[in-house]
């Protein structure tokens, strides 16, 4: 073990990936210079510039010529540099990308991974902060992914990069540079399997991305109170794991699902009607959702503070569906 | 360019009785860039085509009753019945793709051309799209990233004039596409997209010199699209051209006059090309009626490569 950071995991998932097959390529904005969060620093020195591929700022193109390099036999890992980007990208991304296997009778097939990073609470103001995965999911034929720390982060890319089909890889920009423990050669971690990160025996909390971070804080609060939550970390949210989530409510009685993006429409209702559906008869109390506001994420400081959902927010959560009030 | 304009009328009539599905979008007067174009191609060229595509397939060696199959959504189609008139692929045969988003192909085709470039081919990306799409942001960033990394594609336009119901002056100011892309320095012509051997003859210095590592290329092939945008298209925008007039800019007609003047075939042999194909096509109706319809166990099976 030793100490690294989510970022840097990245760094490194991509490096092995591309010793290990000349077919992988990576280009993007700025990824040849190693981006803004130094996400491909070094890269460039190690496999030259054919290989880490400096694009224009033309997020239409690039994602369509990473589509066509794919379908042509080439292992492309694409940067959109902030996920606000993508709605640039999105033709390529779901009118070509994620339909080119289905469309073609099977014949053709698109294994990208569009690597992209979202999440507020830098000040980035209302076009650098978005959590916009919920769109992503709503598209038959790609796959999105979402790690909340380092190993899986790695663990992750590896399986993306070797998957044959568009792989979004959602990370977080609050996770880059917090400090962890990793294997020097994490293990690849296969898509559609969610983590127990705890365990407990009174409420389900299912956190996504940064989320589960502040959700391993929300049960040690209640842990002191007297409440013990299981928190699981889907880590993929296409394909899903819904299993472990029902299996885990249906000890539990109870669900609580955060996520950072907007709480409307989010993949938290997705989760809450899946559950609603396989698990009603084990359910004691409503499932509560955490999320952000219907509201454009705003700049100054003390209102994108009070707009980010974190640990507060799951805990009265939790302590909602045991019908108790958070102390005041 | 018999065998697409017999297929094409074809499914005209086809269309009309209600049995080929969709949007239909028919080639009929501008076959020539289709013949001159992809005959001169191998297999590993990788080219792409758009909504107005049966004429690229065909050329490019789709058999015909399988894009027949196809466009009448049988499991026997190019597709298995999943893509269509407007997202023919045929990959045996390097059609990649078919999109239905006007311009969304191009850049496709530069993502083939890289990949011919990173693996160490000498294959060479070809993209076929109408001057509508020249309008399209994505055209505009992709004629920039080709030209700034020198790929080894051809952007084939056909410029008929009409981007759906209306004219190219209602779309840009600028009427010649070649024009569009001077700033670049994409080495570019325009050419008479009727007449089939000039069209063979620039295309064929282009692909030599992309075969060669050169790129991108520019062909602006004018011509003709001589029935509606889409099949049932009232076409009230536009006088119909006299058919005197006609006769005289038809590719293939002109072909063939040309052919007989330069005694490389007679009266004889196009009437017999006329007629094979007829034959042919009529067989490509037999073939997709006798397909069945897909199961739709095959609806969630083909979302994701296993």
């Amino acid at each position: 073990m030793s100490e690294t950071t989510y970022v840097k995991a990245v760094n490194a998932a991509l490096a092995a990936a591309m010793r290990d097959d000349q077919r992988v390529f990576v280009m993007g904005e700025d990824v040849a210079e190693g981006g803004p969060y130094t996400a491909t620093a070094g890269l460039a020195e190690e496999f030259g510039r054919e290989r880490v591929r400096n694009t224009p700022i033309s997020e239409g193109a690039i994602c369509g010529v990473a589509i066509g390099a794919a379908q042509s036999g080439l292992r492309p890992v694409l940067e959109i540099m902030f996920i606000d980007f993508i709605t640039l990208a999105l033709d390529q991304l779901v009118n070509q990308a994620a339909k080119a296997h289905s469309m073609s009778g099977g014949q053709l097939s698109v294994p990208l991974v569009l690597r992209t990073q979202g999440g507020a609470g830098q000040r980035g103001g209302a076009q650098h902060s978005q959590s916009l995965e919920a769109w992503l999911t709503h598209v038959p034929g790609l796959k999105v992914v979402m790690p909340s720390n380092a190993a899986d982060a790695a663990g992750l890319l590896a399986s993306a990069i070797a998957d044959p089909n568009p792989v979004v890889f959602v990370e977080n920009k609050a996770l880059y540079f917090k400090r962890e423990e990793l294997d020097e050669h994490p293990p690849a971690v296969p898509i559609g399997h969610a983590a127990t990160r705890r365990s407990g025996g009174d409420v389900t909390i299912v956190a996504m991305s940064r989320m589960v971070g502040e959700a391993l804080a929300a049960a040690a609060l209640l842990a002191s109170e007297g409440v013990e939550a299981e928190v699981i970390d889907p880590r993929t949210l296409v394909p899903l794991d819904l299993e472990t989530i029902v299996r885990s409510v249906e000890r539990t009685g109870r669900l609580v699902v955060a996520h950072e993006a907007v709480a409307f429409g989010g993949f938290g209702a997705e989760i809450a009607a899946e559950v609603g559906t396989a698990a009603f008869d084990s359910l004691d109390a409503p499932i509560e959702r955490v999320g952000a506001p219907f509201a454009p994420i705003p700049l100054s400081p003390p209102l994108e503070d009070a707009y980010l959902p974190g640990a507060a927010e799951i805990h009265a959560a939790a302590l909602a569906t045991l019908g108790r009030l958070p102390a005041r | 360019m018999w065998r697409i304009r017999v297929f094409e009328e074809r499914v005209g009539v086809l269309k009309r009785a209600d049995e080929v599905y969709g949007l239909i979008h028919l080639s009929i007067g501008g076959e020539g860039v289709a013949g001159a174009v992809c005959s001169q191609l191998r297999d590993d060229d990788p080219a792409y085509t758009g909504h107005r595509g049966h004429g690229h397939a065909i050329a490019k060696g789709a058999p015909l009753q399988r894009v027949m199959a196809e466009l009448m959504g049988r499991s026997d189609g190019l597709c298995r019945g999943f893509g269509g008139s407007m997202h023919l692929v045929d990959s045996e045969h390097g059609l990649m793709g078919a999109t239905g988003v006007v311009g969304g192909n191009i850049p496709l085709a530069l993502g083939s051309a890289l990949a011919a470039r990173l693996r160490g081919s000498d294959a060479v990306a070809v993209v076929f799209f109408g001057d509508g799409a020249v309008q399209a942001g994505h055209f505009n960033e992709s004629v920039n990233l080709a030209a700034l990394w020198a790929l080894p594609v051809i952007l084939v336009c056909e410029n008929n004039g009409m981007a759906e119901f209306t004219a190219r002056a209602e779309h840009s100011v600028i009427e010649r596409v070649s024009d569009v892309v001077a700033p670049y320095g994409v080495t570019r012509e325009t050419v008479d997209g009727n007449d089939v051997a000039a069209v063979w003859e620039v295309f064929a210095r282009f692909l030599a010199a992309a075969r060669g590592g050169a790129g991108p290329f520019l062909l602006e092939c004018l011509t003709y699209r001589l029935r509606g945008h889409y099949e049932g298209d009232p076409t009230q925008y536009r006088e119909a051209i006299a058919a005197e007039e006609w006769q005289q800019r038809d590719p293939i007609l002109r072909l063939a006059r040309l052919a007989a003047a330069q005694g490389w075939f007679g009266e004889e042999q196009a009437q017999a090309a006329q007629s094979d194909a007829r034959a042919e096509v009529e067989a490509a109706v037999a073939f997709a009626r006798a397909s069945p319809f897909p199961e739709p166990a095959l609806l969630e099976a083909l979302v994701y490569a296993q």
